[in-house]
């Protein structure tokens, strides 16, 4: 008789069974989680029926964590403890911030990222992210009944390589596969082209709670295609709320206030700032610890007025994109609203004048980057068949260079370049007999050093003593899908060859990512090692599962002796699938990689030349 | 070395089939993205990277007037050395000059405007000569004096850049 097969929960039976995916819309006030449902995108709900998650964390005890709406009741009696808006820390040093001085927390000044001290101990923004990731997931694996395949977080298109790599860390904290890291504008222009079939020039602006991006794409047939992208990745609506909240304190004359008392009209001043989309005038009252009370009253003018610099200052990022496009506002045919901060009538009035037509805001601005990023993941988990999917082409948003002598950058990757994108440059030794050099990778647009952002610092070590200028020295940059950097450099004469690869780093080592991942299962209370297991078994099916469709269709790229060494590779693999040492089953996947690195490679040449000789007939 | 003509499967030639390489660098990104690996091993996806890397310079350098001249000249054994080679003649750098004090004086938006219309009209013209020396008459060594004259023009056209962002 036979016997029935059970596979392993998260592994498909077959090949072709859909994979769970979901996009993740990670904001500085809200986050929500969506995914495609029988082909149509859904955010999903907690159990009472909420979407949004408030991107707030707080650390009760040692022990105990509440995120979203519990954490946000608790805000003003505990705000030291409860982190709102960590967004603005993310990849950031305590010299980045502005306005900390009238943020509650008890910050630590690390090098690259600032930390915040709690009732749990000293905690990093990235782990405070993966709080709200892991509760998303959570959410996600109990609405979908199944183990997540893989995950495209969205960030802010103006994200620098610190806020990227510290997003994508939280992912992965948070028990994740990412599959990609998705700029929100181009998410949101994803949920607005297929939903209503559009083509050709479109601007995206996104003012969220904490960060601006305006993206200019060209949407065609099947492709999304950014041509230029520009922001502020330290302005949004929370902004608007700290004017509002300076402008309480100077009506009701106020005395330097307390954390709870901060914190407390903060509260105010935002419910102020969205009852004012829709009434003239709102009333603001608040008993203050020291039992004296405020009562004031805000009209829509008055906050027209002492917000209206804010409103300004996004246009110009607005004009850079377009130049750098080059093109005009009449050149657009649409402008997507995306972020609950567009709602506000004076920043609907203010795109309007300059775009010289009515804004679209046909998709809710809270949730349209959610619903794009699920239809991502979607297509990055294999769901969508070929020719149904579609094409993205993404860029980067600042110059990616290295320091030269006299402070200066020299720009390696310029902004705006389609990813994935690499490029080297040589450079040379300035002293005779110099055998080390030092490299400083930077990112930005300003011509010293000083005044752009630093990603990482290495060293070239062991360049053979030459005269000054003899040295060749290739530094050569990488960037992602992902919008990440690597860098490696090479001296290349005289056969000496050194080199190295540095992720750029923001203070977080490996080894904290590795801790804070210990840690955070140590507080699930999870099994850390049976986790890893069905994760090198999900793994290793997986590729096990490619390598046959692989071999399905393209076996001729190989001889017979080749084919068998894969076959050999597969079996190891797959018997080592059903043991439990998840050591043993990464060893025998990266075995199994190396065995299809030089199959991989002739597949890609011959997809490049079917392509090609496809264009060539058609043309004909 | 493939050059980044061949990649597209277009003639080397400075007057840009543009609808073609459009279509053949999609076509050839929808076989390589990343995206379409996303779930591959690791082999694959090093692959796909690889190639993307490649296929975006080549379609950069090959859209960019300036790029895409250096690269033909390459093509053809002729290096136009932007570094080392910066002797102009005198009418071109007093041109140059004039304009450039056009830009120190346009203190307004509109008065960039109307010194970026007349830049893009002198790089028009360039490109148009530079298309000639190259397609035509196959002058290299004439090209490449014009390519550098191109890039002047471009630098040109970054300040402007930056004055906009200046007065903003």
């Amino acid at each position: 008789m036979a016997l029935l097969q059970i596979s392993e929960p998260g592994m498909s039976p077959e090949p072709h069974q859909a994979r769970l995916a979901i996009g993740i819309d990670l904001g500085t006030t809200n986050s929500l989680v969506a995914t495609v449902r029988s082909g149509v995108p859904v955010v999903l709900a907690d159990a009472n029926g909420r979407t949004l998650l408030p991107s707030i964390v707080r650390y009760v005890d040692s022990r105990k964590i509440e995120v979203g709406y519990a954490a946000q009741a608790r805000q003003a009696d505990d705000p030291k403890n409860t982190i709102v808006s960590v967004k603005r820390f993310m990849g950031r040093g305590v010299k980045d911030v502005a306005h900390l001085e009238s943020a509650p927390y008890d910050f630590v000044d690390a090098p690259g990222m600032l930390q915040l001290r709690t009732a749990a101990g000293v905690k990093s923004p990235v782990e405070v992210s993966s709080e709200i990731l892991r509760v998303l997931r959570e959410r996600a694996e109990l609405s979908l009944q199944g183990n997540i395949s893989g995950a495209v977080i969205t960030v802010p298109a103006y994200f620098d390589d610190a806020q990227r790599q510290a997003t994508k860390d939280a992912g992965r904290i948070a028990g994740l596969n990412v599959l990609r890291l998705l700029n929100e504008p181009t998410a949101a222009a994803i949920a607005y082209g297929l939903e209503n079939s559009s083509e050709g020039t479109y601007a995206v602006y996104d003012l969220g709670g904490g960060t601006f991006d305006i993206s200019i794409l060209k949407l065609s047939k099947g492709v999304f295609e950014v041509v230029a992208t520009s922001g502020d990745s330290m302005l949004g609506g929370d902004d608007f709320d700290q004017r509002v909240f300076c402008w309480i304190a100077e009506k009701a004359k106020l005395a330097p206030l307390g954390a709870r008392d901060m914190r407390l009209l903060q509260v105010k001043a935002r419910e102020a700032k969205e009852y004012l989309t829709l009434h003239g005038e709102a009333a603001i009252t608040a008993k203050l610890s020291s039992g004296e009370f405020v009562d004031v009253s805000l009209d829509t003018e008055t906050f027209c007025s002492i917000t209206q610099t804010l409103v300004h200052k996004t246009l110009g990022p607005v004009r850079k994109a377009l130049r750098d496009a080059g093109l005009t506002a009449d050149d657009v045919k649409g402008v997507v609203m995306v972020g609950g901060a567009t709602r506000m009538p004076q920043v609907q009035r203010a795109v309007g004048e300059f775009f010289r037509r009515d804004p679209l805001n046909n998709l809710d601005p809270d949730k349209v980057v959610a619903l794009g990023a699920a239809m991502q993941a979607n297509v990055l988990a294999g769901n969508k068949p070929q020719g149904e999917d579609w094409l993205l082409l993404d860029v980067i948003p600042l110059s990616l260079g290295i320091e030269t002598m006299g402070g200066l950058t020299e720009k390696i990757i310029p902004r705006n370049t389609t990813i994935p994108a690499g490029r080297a440059q040589e450079f040379t030794t300035f002293k005779d007999g110099q055998t080390g050099m030092s490299i400083h990778v930077v990112q930005g647009e300003r011509e010293l050093v000083s005044d752009c952002r630093s990603l990482a610092r290495f060293e070239l070590k062991g360049i053979p003593p030459m005269a000054a200028g003899a040295a060749r020295i290739r530094v050569a940059f990488q960037v992602d899908a992902d919008g990440l950097l690597s860098v490696s450099a090479k001296e290349s004469t005289s056969g000496v060859e050194a080199s190295i690869t540095v992720k750029p780093s923001y203070g977080l080592a490996d080894a904290d990512v590795e801790r804070m991942l210990r840690d955070s299962f140590d507080h699930a209370r999870e099994d850390m090692h049976a986790r890893a297991l069905a994760e090198q078994r999900v793994d290793g099916q997986r590729l096990i599962e490619a390598t046959r469709s692989a071999l399905a269709v393209d076996e001729k790229l190989l001889n017979e002796e080749e084919r068998a060494a894969i076959e050999r590779a597969i079996s190891s693999l797959q018997k080592l699938l059903t043991g439990t040492d998840h050591r043993k089953i990464k060893q025998a996947v990266e075995a199994l990689n190396r065995a299809t690195d030089e199959f991989a490679a002739r597949r890609m040449d011959a997809g490049i030349k079917r392509a090609l000789a496809g264009r060539k007939i058609g043309s004909l | 070395m493939q050059s980044h003509f061949d990649l597209f499967g277009l003639a080397p030639a400075y007057a840009l089939e543009t609808d073609a390489l459009e279509r053949s660098y999609r076509e050839i990104q929808s076989k390589v993205h990343p995206d379409r690996f996303a779930h591959a091993g690791d082999a694959e996806r090093r692959a796909s990277l690889q190639w993307t890397t490649r296929v975006n310079e080549a379609y950069r350098t090959l859209k960019d007037p300036v790029q895409r001249a250096k690269h033909l000249l390459e093509l053809h054994g002729v290096d136009v050395a932007f570094e080392t080679n910066t002797a102009m003649p005198p009418e071109f750098l007093m041109q140059q000059m004039e304009l450039r004090e056009a830009l120190e004086n346009a203190k307004d938006p509109s008065a960039l405007d109307e010194l970026r219309k007349r830049l893009r009209q002198e790089k028009s013209f360039m490109e148009r000569q530079i298309g000639d020396s190259i397609d035509h008459k196959k002058d290299y060594n004439a090209a490449a004096g014009l390519v550098r004259k191109l890039q002047f023009l471009d630098r040109l056209d970054e300040e402007i850049d930056a004055a906009y962002e200046e007065i903003e």
